[in-house]
């Protein structure tokens, strides 16, 4: 899902940026008073951010025969809200831009955008609304969709920056979805199952940091 | 729980070793490297460089396995740590000595 230095022409790069910066600040501000309010979660915090810097960096192979690799922000966006995400994730991004010249600086807002603010907030908008279904399949539904959203998100902003000449948006969006969602599937898969295995060793090892969290009672309880 | 969690490790496992022998004389080109192609072929020209980049595919992957290495020893830290102060309170050792006689 990363778009590389200099592959969005100006005028999208800036209209990214200024549409991801809010969701920044409000992470920030998240953070702050998660640190605050709870600062016996402050490692689990960091943890969640390790658990994206890894899962970001493994290039897996896929069944079309080309290779992705999954995002790691659900557990955070289900542990922190999705908001927390956007500052870790963005993190995540800036190693990669400076220092992989993987990604870029002036795609590093349409890359957050996709990455840290979308793939979040569908994570823990999965999750809310899963809840019911028990807390592994809630969380793995959360973390795979999430992962999935992103590269979905990546197509779009493709598209509208690089519309086929015959077909359009359509057109575009079709090519480039087809490069990253389907080869993302069994990603997506993997993705969901190892946030579900680090959930699970949370759960049975940190019951008081989860209590202290969004995570709360309500998944505590569900099997 | 921790059965479970080895059939879970297993099955992604599966998924990961599975395209290798199903599409073994693949490519496995990246992704994103896939779009790259796709918009040079149309003729777009990039108009920013990357500031530095890494000067060889060997030092690429030491910095991919750092970014991993450091991830990974975090999350395993934490684990340990707090799996260690689980097992280790005085009420539980209790237990376990009570168990034991």
């Amino acid at each position: 899902m990363h778009i590389m230095e200099g592959y969005l022409p100006p005028l999208h790069a800036a209209a990214w940026m200024v549409a991801a910066a809010p969701f920044v600040v409000a992470g920030v501000r998240r953070i702050r008073r998660v640190v605050d309010d709870h600062p016996e979660t402050k490692l689990l915090l960091a943890t969640s951010g390790a658990f994206a810097f890894v899962l970001s960096a493994l290039k897996i192979p896929s069944v079309t025969g080309s290779c992705s690799h999954p995002t790691g922000v659900g557990l955070g966006a289900v542990l922190f809200g999705p908001n927390a995400m956007a500052v870790l994730g963005t993190i995540v991004l800036l190693f990669q831009a400076l220092l992989l010249a993987h990604g870029g600086l002036t795609t590093l807002g349409a890359n957050v955008f996709s990455m840290a603010i979308v793939g979040p907030w569908v994570a823990y908008g999965v999750w809310r609304l899963a809840a019911g279904l028990g807390r592994s399949f809630a969380v793995f539904l959360a973390a795979a969709l999430g992962n999935l959203a992103t590269y979905c998100t990546t197509s779009v902003q493709l598209a509208l920056a690089f519309p086929d000449p015959v077909t359009g948006f359509g057109g575009a969006l079709v090519k480039f979805l087809s490069i990253f969602a389907i080869t993302q599937v069994p990603l997506a898969v993997v993705e969901g199952i190892l946030t579900v295995v680090v959930v699970n060793l949370l759960v049975q090892y940190s019951r008081d940091e989860l209590s202290a969290l969004a995570f709360g009672t309500k998944a505590m309880g569900a099997k | 729980m921790r059965g479970r969690n080895a059939i879970l490790l297993l099955a992604a496992a599966a998924i990961v070793v599975l395209p290798l022998l199903v599409v073994g004389n693949a490519e496995f080109s990246g992704s994103d490297g896939q779009a790259q192609d796709l918009i040079d072929r149309a003729g777009y020209q990039p108009w920013f460089e990357p500031l530095w980049e890494p000067p060889s595919g060997e030092i690429e992957s030491l910095l991919f396995s750092l970014q991993a290495a450091l991830g990974a020893g975090l999350l395993g830290y934490y684990i340990g740590l707090r799996r260690g102060r689980r097992e280790g309170r005085p009420e539980d050792r209790r237990t376990e000595l009570h168990a034991g006689d």
